[in-house]
This record gives C-alpha cells, sequence and structure tokens, in this order.
C-alpha cells in the first residue's frame, strides 16, 4: 500500500514537471515597496503596469507588496529590520536615514537614478474654502493676523518639513535675509491653531472639523480632497513660488542582496521613469519630470515658479539640522510665539 | 496550598520575559547617555512643559473620575433602574474602544462645529484643540477604572453596618464619610492609582483632540513619537526613562497610602 501510494505520487511529480517544464525559468518574485501614505493608489495602480511589463519582458511574476504610513516610522521600521525591497519615501532625509542608521541603502543613492533619484515630483499648495473668503492669493495672505492657517507638525510629519521650507524660501526670496525670513514664517505659525501629527490628520481637521482658513498640503494631495469631497466646497490656491518637492526612491541593496532581487528591483524603479510609469503618476496627480507627459498633463498642473531644497537649502541633511533638530528653526519659532 | 513553587517559577518567569526585560532594555539604552546629555534632554523647556501637561491633566483627570466615578458605581451597585444593564455595559466602552477612534470622536464633538462644541462656542468655552480637550480625553479613557473597582466593593459592602450607624443617631452625611467611606478608601486609591497610570500613557486619544501645540499642549508620549520621527532613538528612551521612573514613585506612594488606610479602616 504504502509502496503504491509513493509510486502513484512519483507519477504525479512527473506529470506535473512534465506540464510545468516548458514554463520552468519563469519565477514567481515578490517585491516589498515601502512608502508613505498618499501613494497607495498610485503604486497600485503602477504595480499592476510593472508586473505586465516585467511578465512580457521576462517572463517572470512580480507581485508588489505595499506597506504604507507616515514616511518617518516607515524609514524607522525599515531601519529596524522591515525587508524592503524598495523605498518610495516623501523626502530624501528618510532615505539617508535608512542609509546612515542601518547601513542598508549605498550613501551615493540619490546619484542612482535620474532628478535625484526622484521621478515625479510635487509642490505645496494652499486649500481654501469656496469662494476664498479671506482672499488668500499667496504665502503674504497667511501671515496676516485674520488668517486661521492649518499645517502638520514639521517633528512629525515629513510632508509638514516641505510646508515649512516652501513658506521660509518664500520669505528668503522675497525679503532677501534669513532674520525676515525668520519673522515671516514666525507669524504665519502665530496663525495656526492646531499642529496635527501627520499630514492626512491636519486634512481631516481642515475638511471635517472646520477649522481654519487655509491647509498648507501637497499638491496632489490637495487635488485628492477636492475630487473626494467635492469642488463645491474648497478652492485651491497656488502660490506665486513654492518648493520642488522631490519624493525619493531608492532600492534596499542590504535586502535586495539578501533575496537577490537588485535585477527586478531597480527595474521597479526605473520603469518609474517610463512613459507609462510617468503617464499613472500624473494621472495621480503628481508631476511628471518626462517632458512629454509634462506636456499632456499641462492642463492638471499650473505653471509656477518652484526652487529646489538643494539651491535654497543645500540638501536635506544641513535643511534638517537647521531647521527641524532639536534647538532649531521650528524650535525656536515656537518658543518665541507668545501664546 | 500546592503547586506553590510551579506557580510562583511561572510568574516570576512571565513577567520577566513581559515587564521586566523590555523595560531594563529602557533603562539599558538610555546609559548610551552622559549625565548631562540625559539633562539637556529632559529639561529642555519643551520637554519640561510636556511633562506639566502630562502629568498635570493625568492628576485632574484622575481626580475627575475619582469623584464622578464613586458616582456611577454607587448607582449601578445599590439602585436598580430601567436600563441598568445597558449603562452598566457602556462603563466598558472606554476599556474596548481603540482610543485612537476615541479621540477622532471626542474631537468630532467637541470640535466647533460638533454637536457639544457649537453649543460651547458661544459661550467662549474651547474644549477640542486646547488643554482641555486632553483632559476630556483622559476622563474618558480612566472612567471604567475607578468604577469597576469601586463597584465590587459597594456591592459587597453590608448594610447592617449603615444600619447600625443610622440607629445609633448618625446623620446621612456621617455615615457615609465615617462609616462607608474609610472602607471605599483602599478601591477608591486603587481606581485612582489605575486611572493616573493609564492617562499618563495615553496617546491615541489625545493627538487628535489636543492642537499639540509646543509647550501648550504637548503630553510626554508625543514628544517621545517626536523624538523618534528624528531618529532620536536616545533621545526618547531618556524621555521614556524618566515617565517610567516618575510613574513609579506615584504608584509606590499611592499603595503606600493605600496600605496605610486599610490598616487604619481595619
Amino acid at each position: 500500500m504504502k509502496f503504491l501510494k509513493s509510486k502513484s505520487l512519483f507519477g504525479v511529480a512527473i506529470a506535473v514537471l512534465a506540464l510545468v517544464a516548458p514554463f520552468i525559468h519563469a519565477a514567481d518574485i515578490t517585491l516589498l515597496n515601502v512608502s508613505y501614505d498618499p501613494t497607495r493608489e498610485f503604486y497600485k495602480e503602477y504595480n499592476q503596469a510593472f508586473a505586465k511589463h516585467w511578465k512580457e519582458l521576462k517572463g517572470d511574476t512580480v507581485t508588489v507588496r505595499q506597506s504604507h504610513g507616515g514616511s518617518g516610522a516607515q524609514a524607522r521600521s525599515v531601519i529596524d529590520g522591515l525587508d524592503a525591497d524598495v523605498v518610495t519615501l516623501a523626502l530624501a532625509y528618510d532615505v539617508d536615514a535608512i542609509a546612515e542608521k542601518a547601513h542598508a541603502i549605498d550613501p551615493n543613492w540619490q546619484k542612482r537614478f535620474t532628478h535625484n533619484s526622484a521621478p515625479y515630483t510635487s509642490t505645496i499648495v494652499f486649500l481654501v474654502r469656496k469662494g476664498n473668503p479671506k482672499g488668500i492669493k499667496d504665502w503674504d495672505d497667511l501671515a496676516k493676523s485674520d488668517v486661521k492657517v492649518i499645517t502638520p507638525n514639521p517633528k512629525t510629519s515629513g510632508g509638514a518639513r516641505w510646508n515649512h521650507l516652501a513658506a521660509w524660501g518664500y520669505g528668503l526670496e522675497k525679503y532677501g535675509s534669513e532674520d525676515k525670513a525668520r519673522e515671516f514664517v514666525s507669524k504665519i505659525y502665530a496663525n495656526v491653531p492646531v499642529l496635527d501629527s501627520g499630514a492626512r490628520g491636519a486634512t481631516n481637521t481642515f475638511v471635517q472639523r472646520g477649522l481654519g482658513d487655509v491647509l498648507i498640503a501637497w499638491e496632489n494631495e490637495a487635488i485628492l480632497s477636492i475630487n473626494e469631497l467635492g469642488r463645491d466646497k474648497f478652492d485651491i490656491v497656488v502660490p506665486s513660488i513654492s518648493i520642488l518637492a522631490e519624493p525619493s526612491v531608492s532600492i534596499v541593496d542590504k535586502n535586495v542582496a539578501k533575496k537577490g532581487t537588485k535585477e527586478v528591483a531597480t527595474a521597479y524603479l526605473q520603469y518609474l521613469y517610463s512613459k507609462e510609469g510617468q503617464r499613472i503618476a500624473a494621472k495621480n496627480y503628481y508631476r511628471p519630470t518626462d517632458p512629454e507627459i509634462v506636456k499632456e498633463s499641462e492642463s492638471t498642473f499650473p505653471k509656477l515658479k518652484l526652487f529646489s531644497i538643494d539651491a535654497l537649502f543645500n540638501g536635506w541633511g544641513e535643511a534638517q539640522k537647521k531647521h527641524f533638530a532639536d534647538g532649531g528653526e521650528f524650535d525656536k519659532i515656537f518658543a518665541s510665539i507668545k501664546r | 496550598m500546592p503547586g506553590f513553587g510551579l506557580t510562583l517559577g511561572f510568574s516570576l518567569t512571565y513577567v520577566t520575559l513581559l515587564v521586566l526585560i523590555p523595560l531594563g532594555g529602557l533603562l539599558l539604552y538610555t546609559t548610551k547617555l552622559s549625565w548631562s546629555e540625559f539633562g539637556a534632554v529632559i529639561l529642555d523647556p519643551r520637554v519640561l512643559a510636556s511633562f506639566k501637561l502630562s502629568f498635570g491633566a493625568s492628576l485632574i483627570a484622575a481626580v475627575v473620575n475619582l469623584f464622578f466615578g464613586l458616582i456611577v458605581a454607587w448607582t449601578l451597585a445599590r439602585y436598580n433602574f430601567f436600563g441598568k444593564k445597558i449603562v452598566d455595559a457602556l462603563v466598558d466602552l472606554p476599556f474596548a474602544l481603540p482610543t485612537a477612534v476615541a479621540g477622532i470622536a471626542l474631537a468630532a464633538i467637541f470640535a466647533q462645529n460638533g454637536w457639544i462644541g457649537s453649543f460651547l462656542e458661544p459661550l467662549g468655552i474651547q474644549i477640542a484643540y486646547s488643554r482641555a480637550g486632553v483632559v476630556v480625553a483622559l476622563v474618558f479613557i480612566g472612567l471604567p477604572f475607578v468604577v469597576r473597582t469601586v463597584q465590587p466593593v459597594i456591592e459587597e459592602f453590608e448594610k447592617e453596618f449603615e444600619e447600625v450607624s443610622t440607629s445609633l443617631g448618625a446623620s446621612w452625611w456621617q455615615t457615609f464619610s465615617r462609616v462607608i467611606l474609610p472602607s471605599l478608601m483602599p478601591a477608591l486609591l486603587t481606581g485612582f492609582a489605575l486611572s493616573f497610570a493609564r492617562a499618563l500613557g495615553e496617546y491615541g486619544s489625545i493627538i487628535f483632540i489636543s492642537s499639540n501645540m509646543p509647550f501648550v499642549s504637548e503630553i510626554v508620549p508625543l514628544i517621545i513619537v517626536t523624538k523618534l520621527s528624528q531618529f532620536d532613538y536616545v533621545g526618547a528612551t531618556a524621555v521614556g526613562t524618566v515617565m517610567l521612573l516618575a510613574t513609579f514613585v506615584i504608584l509606590f506612594f499611592i499603595n503606600a497610602i493605600q496600605i496605610y488606610s486599610r490598616e487604619k479602616s481595619l
């Protein structure tokens, strides 16, 4: 009986092998993309596109698992051992932290893909209540004493750091000195009634709780909020100057080496620069970098003057240290605001 | 009693694995800092402000819960009324509800456009997005601790004592303050301590209802999260250690008072 059983099992195995043999070189690959909150829908769509592309190219089946959360918290998970193949985070600083604290990413990661390893970009705009009752047009209006501004806490929210630096950059450009910029940003923070810990929380405070006259937000988040909540309730105001927000992508060298997924992980990120990847990004309201797709999506993204963090703040490392570290500009501003 | 050796051994191992080792790790991690670095983290004005808020708000909330929890427990234990079972079950709700959900719900109700907030707003009272909001959240999550520790004691309280006291000519207040209250004291203190300790560590329900303003309405757990978001693990553990030690000292004192009051009442 036993003999019979093992013999029949053997037979089945042979049969299966014969059936599968022509496809035996095709592998099942699973990647883990550790990203931040608002990219959920974007990557859901992109992962399918990439899987199809890779299947056609190599015949392998790629399944990409997604993990979303606050950008900083996500970086911490990777530092603490989450086996991400790629990270697609809100700011370069978070990727730097993984490189520095866990030595899991090559320190020169930003040079590995074009545009500072930021395949798509965004910027900081204002969401105001329908009809713009306070007449907000530019950053200066946020510093007026009768305007209530909603922005998350830059200490806990990566997105809010872009908001802070965008305001600071405007202050620098317009008023010409660091001191004047500090004074300007202080005035804006003095108008902030609630500092939520994350960007979605701040959106909630503004949209659901009806607090504040203006929400400083990522452009893609602002467009999404309007689409979801109705164009009859909110307007987007695009300031004259804002920051070029560059969400960063990198493969996690340590993990892809261990898992043998370097080739496909690299291709996964590279494909973000392809026409299809760029189109999906634009569809999800991230500004594309490919000139052709930029032209295609001109109507979605109004033109404005954008400054980069490298140009004005000498990169994330310095910006972080100067503005957001304990005792930095943000702390100084709040220590000086009398409430 | 049989089985003492086995159960004690199990208890000690279990407590060591689940409590002592993680907390020991926290202390050990803090030793990466020199005393002056530790002092700099702890004595930072922003951190000090958050300690003040966390301990102050937790204390206020625990006192509020002590008083109103006693009334709720008394009502549930002594009287029968329509819907008592439902009220009794509702008391446990803050235990079971995810704290973040509680925070969002409280913020929605107390915000200026919320059910309660819209009535308070014209009176110039702001609960959501202020320190008062922190206290409200802490009262909410702390209530069951007092009710559930005091209720069984009231239920088991011998009515004869009250009857004796009344028949000897004591007023209602004298009976309550001299006879009933002392025997409830240990349970009340336990409830108070639990409610207070729970409030100190609370995070989820507060961050949605507090405005999280530095120096004004930032709680200690938020400071810890803030430090973690800057990858400042050591700073975060330093603040955590202070919390741990402070809580330990407070619980120690409350326990001492409890033992004292129990001996006195016997």
